[in-house]
C-alpha cells in the first residue's frame, strides 16, 4: 500500500528528534496501548503482524505523522477491534466522550467493514518444495508496483537494480497473510543495492529483505 | 495546569475500560508490560552479548554466524526476534539499522525502541543520506568508512557490535557491559573511551 507509512527516501522530514534518554513509556496510556494490541491478538481481532501492520498503514495519515507511535498503534487496534466485530466504533466514541473527550477529536482509526480482499504483489507461483529462484550472487531488478493492499517492498526500492546477498529461506508472504490468506510461505532474500542505483547522492549500501515474488532476473553483460 | 489528559489517552481508556468489562483484558496485563519492559527486557541484553563478543573471539565468531540461537540460549525474553543477524563494524565498515516501513527492532535484545527511531526524520533519512543524518546524531564517521544500511523489511532483525574502544583492554566483560549504549547497537553511535 503506497500510504503515509512508507517513508524511506521522503523528503521533508527534516527534524530527527533525536535524544539520548527517554522513558519507555512516556505516559500510562502508551503502556496500555500495548497491553491493548497483545490483548487484542489474544481475543481474536487479528491473527498475525502482517495484518496488525496493514491496520497501522490505513489509519488516518494526518494522524499518522501527529499521534506519534502509540497513537498509530492506538488506531490500528481501534480498526482491528471494529473490524473484528468486538467493540463498534459508536460505543468506543460514546466512552470517551463520558471521560472528557471532545465530540470532534481526531480518530485515528479507519475500520472497514467491508474487508475488501485487496492484496499486495500477487506470488507468481507456490515454492514449497521447490528450488529458490535466484542465489547469492545473482543480479535482479524488483518488480514496478503499486498495491492498494500490504506489502513489504517500499517505494524508493520499487523497480531497482540489485544483488542477491544471501537467501533466508521461507517465510510466510506478508503481502497475502496481511489480507487473511495463510502463510502463503515464499523465499526471502538479502538484497544489496548501491545508493546511486536508487537514485540517493550519498554513496552507501543499502540491504533489504525482500521476497521473491518483489523479483526479477537480470542478465548482467559483462 | 495542563493536565487536560490528551485525546489519545482519553480514547485509550474508552478502548481499556470496554475491554475490562468484556474480560478481555486485565489491570494486571498492563502492569506486567510495564515491569517486563522496564526491568527485564531492554538494551543491557544486547549489550551482554557485545562485551562477551569483545573478549571472546570464538563467541564473537558464533554471534556472526547464528545470533538466533544465542539468543535462544540466553533466554531473553521480549519477543520479535525470529531470526537475529548481528553485523560487526570495523575500521572501513560502519553499519546502521533502521525499518523504514514500520518500526521493527530486535525487541529481545534491545527493549522496545525509542521514539526517534520510529519517527519519520530517522525512517525518511537514513536510507537517502545516512553520512548526513549520523553526523547529525553526533557521530561523524571517516570519509574512508563505508556505510551499510539494514532496511528491516521482513521478519529478520539486525543488531550492530559496535567497535570496542580503545583504553578498554584492561576492563573484565561486566565492566565492558556498562559502556555499551542502545545506540551503538542502533548504529547511530560509537562507544567512547572510558574517561
Amino acid at each position: 500500500m503506497d500510504g503515509i507509512h512508507d517513508l524511506g527516501g521522503q523528503a521533508g522530514h527534516n527534524a530527527l528528534g533525536y535524544h539520548r534518554d527517554e522513558p519507555v513509556f512516556k505516559d500510562r496510556w502508551e503502556a496500555v496501548v500495548f497491553t491493548l494490541v497483545r490483548a487484542s491478538a489474544q481475543a481474536g481481532a487479528y491473527t498475525n503482524i502482517d495484518q496488525f501492520r496493514h491496520a497501522v498503514e490505513r489509519i488516518d495519515p494526518k494522524a499518522y505523522l501527529e499521534h506519534g507511535y502509540y497513537g498509530r498503534w492506538l488506531g490500528a487496534v481501534e480498526t482491528l477491534l471494529v473490524e473484528s466485530g468486538i467493540l463498534t466504533t459508536a460505543e468506543i466514541t460514546e466512552r470517551a466522550t463520558r471521560l472528557g473527550a471532545a465530540p470532534d477529536d481526531l480518530i485515528a482509526a479507519r475500520p472497514d467493514p467491508t474487508k475488501t480482499q485487496t492484496t499486495g504483489i500477487p506470488a507468481q507461483r507456490n515454492p514449497i518444495g521447490e528450488a529458490p529462484w535466484f542465489q547469492a550472487g545473482d543480479a535482479i531488478q524488483t518488480v514496478q508496483a503499486a498495491p492498494l493492499g500490504h506489502t513489504r517492498l517500499p517505494s524508493y526500492a520499487r523497480n531497482k537494480k540489485g544483488f542477491i546477498t544471501a537467501c533466508q529461506g521461507l517465510w510466510p508472504y506478508p503481502d497475502l497473510r496481511a489480507h487473511g490468506h495463510g502463510e502463503q510461505l515464499q523465499y526471502l532474500y538479502t538484497v544489496t543495492f548501491d545508493s546511486l542505483n536508487l537514485g540517493f547522492s550519498e554513496a552507501f549500501e543499502l540491504n533489504l529483505d525482500l521476497f521473491e515474488p518483489y523479483l526479477n532476473p537480470i542478465e548482467i553483460i559483462q | 495546569m495542563s493536565d487536560q489528559p490528551s485525546p489519545q489517552s482519553l480514547r485509550t481508556e474508552a478502548i481499556e475500560t470496554l475491554l475490562i468489562e468484556k474480560n478481555l483484558l486485565t489491570s494486571a496485563a498492563i502492569d506486567t508490560v510495564l515491569t517486563t519492559f522496564s526491568e527485564q527486557v531492554g538494551p543491557m541484553n544486547g549489550a551482554k552479548l557485545v562485551a562477551r563478543a569483545w573478549v571472546d573471539a570464538r563467541f564473537k565468531a558464533r554471534l556472526l554466524e547464528d545470533a538466533t540461537t544465542i539468543v535462544q540460549e540466553y533466554g531473553f525474553e521480549g519477543g520479535q526476534v525470529d531470526k537475529l543477524i548481528v553485523k560487526a563494524c570495523t575500521e572501513s565498515v560502519h553499519h546502521v539499522v533502521v525499518c523504514t516501513l514500520c518500526s521493527c527492532y530486535p525487541w529481545a535484545v534491545l527493549g522496545l525502541p525509542p521514539r526517534w527511531y520510529k519517527d519519520p526524520g530517522y525512517r525518511s533519512r537514513i536510507v537517502r543520506e545516512p553520512r548526513k543524518v549520523l553526523t547529525e546524531m553526533g557521530l561523524s564517521l571517516p570519509e574512508t568508512t563505508s556505510i551499510k544500511v539494514w532496511d528491516s523489511s521482513a521478519e529478520i532483525r539486525y543488531m550492530v557490535l559496535p567497535l570496542r574502544p580503545a583504553g578498554t583492554e584492561a576492563l573484565d566483560e561486566t565492566a565492558l557491559a556498562e559502556l555499551i549504549t542502545r545506540d551503538a547497537m542502533i548504529g547511530v553511535a560509537a562507544i567512547e573511551t572510558p574517561s
